[in-house]
């Protein structure tokens, strides 16, 4: 197969854009314009921002920040150390990863060590407190987003950016329609503005490219992640709904896309009537820690602390 | 007569000759859940593979 555009030797096919073929150096070019092009279709941010990049060591996130800094953005990287360890020092390598890749480039790296701050790693905050005793994933993602949100807030930036592709989004998406979750579904867009009590402005830059490219971008560009999956990722609901999309996929090159893709443009036509979120007119500053939460009282995460102590 | 596919510690032989494809079809390994790589370099899924040829499957799926 050939590069479509100098017919040097391809080195990926992207089978979602039907003939799009491209070699190395092509590829390379490719994925930048992309994620810029669509930096600027759903106005995510602008060169003046300044934005708060979260890298967890993986692909997705380091090939973000990759790929921001070579578009000339003025980024921050954030690692929040969980304390996860599964028997392969998973968090310690995650770090180690960041670091690496921060100081290569010059880039300033910010780390928030969770159990240092909070007085327990994700699995003993996990167990002390019952949520999800075998499996810390909801502790996790609540301990990431007050952080991330923490962070971007104290820090003064403009918007915080996930390295969320297009394989999250589409399983994120298929969970929440498999279960006419309204509210996540009204909510799920691109960009994410800020909100009353401090929320901060939400950008995921890569939501339309595929994992299978973001996996090769980092190879291509000699980007050393953590290969290995979190510990507990094992038999998590997401990976089973991208797996049953990439068997779609299979059969239907571009089906992804399609689902994730005239899911916007069917919000964008107003598939969802209601402009306005409930959550968010439900928004105030939690009285413990001051961050913005649509609970009655103190916020999940302060709840989630008391019961650990 | 084999060509080695390996993912992770797995490894997998099959008849040279075949597309990339088709080997990842004889295996049940979903081609948009992995990158392939000979020498170094990586390949597209029509490259035909030759005997004694090993490659490296990389699996892309992360999340949790």
């Amino acid at each position: 197969m050939k590069c479509i555009k100098c017919g040097e030797k391809a080195v990926i096919h992207l089978r979602q854009h039907n003939t799009l073929a491209l070699c190395k150096e092509d590829f390379l070019a490719w994925v930048p314009e992309q994620t810029q092009r669509f930096i600027e279709k759903y106005r995510m941010f602008g060169r003046d921002d300044r934005a708060l990049v979260a890298v967890s060591g993986g692909k997705d996130s380091l090939s973000l920040w990759d790929i921001l800094w070579r578009l000339g953005y003025s980024t921050t990287g954030l690692y929040i150390g969980l304390g996860i360890d599964g028997g392969i020092g998973y968090s310690d390598t995650s770090l180690k990863m960041c670091e690496k890749f921060a100081a290569e480039r010059g880039l300033q790296l910010q780390v928030v060590d969770a159990p240092a701050e909070y007085g327990g790693t994700i699995p003993e905050l996990s167990e002390s407190t019952h949520r999800g005793r075998k499996k810390p994933c909801a502790v996790c993602g609540l301990v990431k987003r007050h952080i991330m949100n923490r962070a971007a807030r104290e820090g003064g930036y403009d918007v915080l950016v996930t390295g969320h592709n297009l394989d999250d989004e589409a399983s994120i998406l298929m969970a929440n329609t498999l279960n006419w979750i309204s509210g996540y579904l009204l909510r799920q867009w691109p960009v994410l503005e800020a909100g009353p009590g401090g929320l901060v402005r939400k950008a995921k830059p890569l939501c339309r490219l595929y994992e299978r490219d973001m996996a090769a971008y980092a190879l291509l560009r000699g980007i050393e992640y953590v290969y290995e999956e979190c510990p507990y990722s094992h038999g998590s609901k997401s990976l089973f709904y991208k797996e049953m999309l990439n068997r779609l996929e299979a059969e239907r090159p571009g089906a992804k896309m399609s689902f994730y893709v005239a899911f916007l443009e069917a919000k964008e036509q107003g598939l969802f009537a209601s402009s306005t979120d409930p959550a968010l007119e439900r928004l105030h500053n939690c009285p413990s820690c001051g961050q913005p939460t649509t609970a009655p009282g103190g916020c999940a995460f302060c709840r989630m602390l008391a019961k650990a102590v | 007569m084999s060509v080695k596919l390996v993912l992770r510690e797995q490894e997998f032989e099959v008849k040279p000759g075949m597309t990339l494809r088709h080997s990842l079809e004889k295996i049940d390994v979903l081609p948009e859940a992995v990158l392939a790589i000979r020498d170094g370099e990586m390949i597209t899924e029509d490259e035909i593979l030759h005997d004694g040829e090993v490659v490296r499957l990389v699996a892309v799926i992360s999340g949790g």
